[in-house]
């Protein structure tokens, strides 16, 4: 079962920058590996990753088997409004999880 | 030449090929590793005929490198993120691992900071290339230099 660690600064004042970080328990197998008798491990990673704000995307990121396994992520945004910021992660063999925090602006 | 056989081909030259695709076999475990070239061809596909321009990005990445399986990464790109100017996308390829691409980035204003950190697989000594793709359609282009001593990817179990 996957678990989502994500951090998002609870309180924020309006205009300012920031910083989100999230990090995803995850294999990331790249498919590259090879067992004992020359099997190769079937690719299983996470593809896609998605950040929105309020319902409207500011943030995605194309993963590729490159990025090391527990995928940790971080970025930025301007806190415009009070409101839920939602994390999506999708990936091979149907992998989704979601995760999101409140943030309050003033 | 007495040994030259229908087709053309000397024996000695047959053997001596056969010995050099078995060499090559052991060097390269992985046939589909990246090589520059490949690399080169997955920037073309993002940037089209479009030129690069060297600088606006700044690569935060160790020299050297204990582990090649999590290496931390930030790409930093100069740009004032305001709705008339900013960054639209950042893409990180490397020269030597299976696959050229690291990720791709699609931010925008709302973004503030045109900044991304994230841990990444290296396969090998090599360069790794940041590209960033501004809103008016131009191409910035950064790389960084890394020392791995333990490789990433390619081991066994």
């Amino acid at each position: 079962m996957a678990r989502a660690l994500i951090n998002v600064p609870k309180t924020a004042k309006r205009g300012d920058v920031i910083e989100i970080k999230t990090l995803i328990s995850h294999v990331m197998e790249t498919g590259f590996r090879r067992n004992s008798a020359g099997v190769p491990y079937p690719r299983n990673i996470i593809t896609d990753f998605k950040c929105t704000y309020n319902g409207e995307e500011i943030f995605r990121l194309d993963l590729f088997p490159a990025i090391a396994a527990n995928p940790f992520i971080t970025f930025s945004t301007i806190a415009t409004d009070s409101g839920t910021i939602a994390f999506e992660w999708n990936g091979d063999n149907g992998f989704h999880e979601t995760a999101s925090a409140t943030i309050s602006v003033d | 030449m007495a040994d030259e056989t229908a087709n053309g081909i000397s024996r000695r030259r047959l053997i001596g090929a056969a010995a050099g695709a078995g060499l090559a076999a052991t060097v390269r475990l992985v046939p589909a590793e990246a090589t520059p070239a490949s690399m080169k061809a997955a920037i073309r596909n993002v940037v089209g005929e479009a030129p690069v321009k060297k600088g606006k990005i700044r690569i935060d990445v160790p020299v050297l490198v204990d582990n090649g399986n999590a290496v931390p990464l930030t790409v930093e790109v100069e740009s004032p993120m305001q709705a008339d100017n900013y960054v639209r996308a950042i893409h990180v390829f490397n020269e030597l691992n299976p696959q050229p691409n690291v990720f791709s980035a699609h931010l925008g204003p709302r973004a503030g900071r045109a900044r991304i950190s994230t841990r990444f697989r290296l396969a090998d000594t090599q360069t790794v290339v940041a590209i960033a793709e501004m809103n008016d359609g131009s191409f910035w282009q950064a790389s960084a230099d890394v020392v791995v001593t333990l490789q990433a990817c390619l081991e066994t179990l």
